[in-house]
């Protein structure tokens, strides 16, 4: 392709001027980027209220988008679920007796749960959820993750409130506007959620690796324990996170831990449910503190 | 005899007459509005748990500059860079940085080779692109977290080969943006 003639500036000082200032706006342009991401670096709420009025405005965009694409996921299953209702129902009912059995099991187990607990005078956290809502995007290209939820300040949602969709833990509140907030998912690198092995409380920490996998790391060092197929729950240390949250499957074996996929996958849950922060809603509730040294000092700095 | 008024005005807005000539408005917020519409992919509500979809905002960006040398100014990188931040989930700032300094790059590649084909151009974008995805790889790692480089592999790839197409998408609205809708008086 011949050059375009009107980039050539020849010997108009109008149009070399016009040039040479285009480049120094271009190089002031870069400059500023740096500065400005130097400061993001350093201070990660640099700019929230502008991205909270950005997705503000594009939310009634991708409102009905996101309502659309549930309901046609609904209607595949409509299909889907004509074409194989004989042989579900039989596979049903097959499970039904097996779920019964289960059931029975399980309801002597939740009365001996609730003996031993009584027992050692803890209190049962009975899941509130604040409010439900839909996700109704996400970063799709950055390495981030995160995704914006129907969900603002007036619902109620605060900075550092847990997300779950019924499968499992999505990510917790990281930014907030007035109808729709920000969500950092489990999968982004930054996210570290303090997690137990299901079955044996073998505790550890999933670190996410933006990729839809979560890293397993074990706290206790030595033989790695993992096997193939080993489910993680968060283990509520922190505070932040509900105990008994599903989290992930393990998948592959690494040296220091493993490699697990996660249970709610952020694609398939149309709804997710915004909870309290598990520590904040527990101190609400008991009256008394448990018993510690640095207790009273703690409330007496506050007091002053 | 029936008469498709709406067909026939807009008929007589398009042909070729002497005293028709583009809107202003139109020919000159077209490219920037397109950038900006890929920049917003993110708000396309499918919940990503892994980083799947190219920049659009970056190819649309770099396929005007390509296509339509000087229809965007050198500085355009700042406020479209701004733009794609606030969507991205990047560190604010970061797209500024990278995209003016992409834009510079091809500045300077256009003054030393006037002369280029579409190979040429598709080259240049293969250089650019990615070596623009790894800095917001860094960026985003400065900022917190340590994802892998390898997970943005398929990405890259995948800008690349939608590359031409984005290219012939800009042109198209490119023809679109010269339609003479304006009528001279």
């Amino acid at each position: 392709m011949a050059p375009s003639a009107n980039r050539r500036s020849g010997n108009s000082r109008r149009a070399q001027y016009t040039t040479f200032f285009g480049y120094i706006a271009g190089g002031v342009g870069a400059a500023l980027g740096a500065i400005l991401v130097v400061i993001s670096i350093n201070n990660p709420g640099f700019m929230a209220g502008l991205r909270g009025f950005g997705s503000e405005a594009v939310a009634p965009a991708s409102r009905p988008v996101a309502a659309a694409k549930t309901e046609s996921h609904g209607l595949f299953e409509v299909i889907t679920g004509y074409i194989a209702a004989g042989s579900q129902n039989a596979r049903l009912k097959q499970q039904l007796a097996h779920a019964r059995a289960r059931l029975i099991t399980a309801d002597a187990q939740a009365e001996e749960n609730r003996r031993l607990k009584a027992l050692l005078g803890l209190m049962q956290a009975t899941p509130r959820p604040l409010t439900t809502a839909r996700l109704i995007g996400s970063t799709m290209s950055s390495t981030r993750r995160m995704a914006t939820l129907d969900a603002g300040s007036r619902d109620g949602v605060i900075v550092g409130m847990p997300v779950r969709s019924p499968a499992g833990l999505v990510g917790r509140v990281l930014e907030v506007a007035p109808t729709t907030s920000r969500v950092l998912l489990i999968t982004d690198a930054e996210s570290v959620v303090p997690v137990r092995r299901a079955y044996d409380g073998l505790p550890a920490y999933a670190q996410g690796r933006a990729d839809g996998t979560v890293q397993i790391r074990l706290i206790s060092l030595g033989v790695n324990p993992l096997k193939p197929g080993d489910t993680f729950v968060t283990s509520g240390s922190g505070g932040l996170y509900r105990p008994g949250t599903p989290i992930g499957v393990v998948w592959r074996i690494t040296n220091d831990g493993a490699i697990a996929r996660i249970l709610s996958d952020p694609a398939n849950s149309d709804y997710v449910i915004v909870e309290q922060a598990w520590l904040a809603e527990t101190t609400g509730k008991t009256t008394a503190p448990p018993a510690s040294p640095d207790a009273p000092s703690a409330a007496g700095a506050s007091a002053q | 005899m029936i008469h498709l008024r709406p067909l026939r005005t807009l008929e007589d807005h398009l042909s070729r007459r002497i005293n028709r000539a583009p809107s202003p408005a139109f020919a000159i917020a077209t490219p920037w509005v397109t950038v900006m519409l890929g920049s917003l992919l993110p708000a396309w509500p499918y919940i990503a748990s892994a980083p799947v979809a190219p920049p659009l905002g970056l190819l649309l960006l770099l396929a005007w500059r390509q296509g339509r040398p000087g229809l965007l100014p050198v500085w355009a990188g700042f406020p479209l860079g701004a733009f794609d931040d606030i969507y991205s989930g990047q560190p604010f700032g970061s797209a500024i940085l990278l995209w003016s300094l992409a834009l510079i790059a091809v500045d300077v590649v256009e003054a030393r080779f006037p002369w280029r084909n579409f190979a040429f151009d598709w080259l240049e974008a293969a250089v650019l692109i990615p070596l623009t995805m790894l800095g917001s790889l860094l960026l985003a790692n400065a900022a917190g977290g340590n994802a892998s480089p390898k997970i943005i592999i398929p990405q890259m790839l995948l800008a690349l080969l939608l590359y031409p197409m984005i290219a012939r998408g800009v042109a198209l609205c490119d023809r679109v943006r010269l339609l003479p809708l304006r009528r001279l008086r």
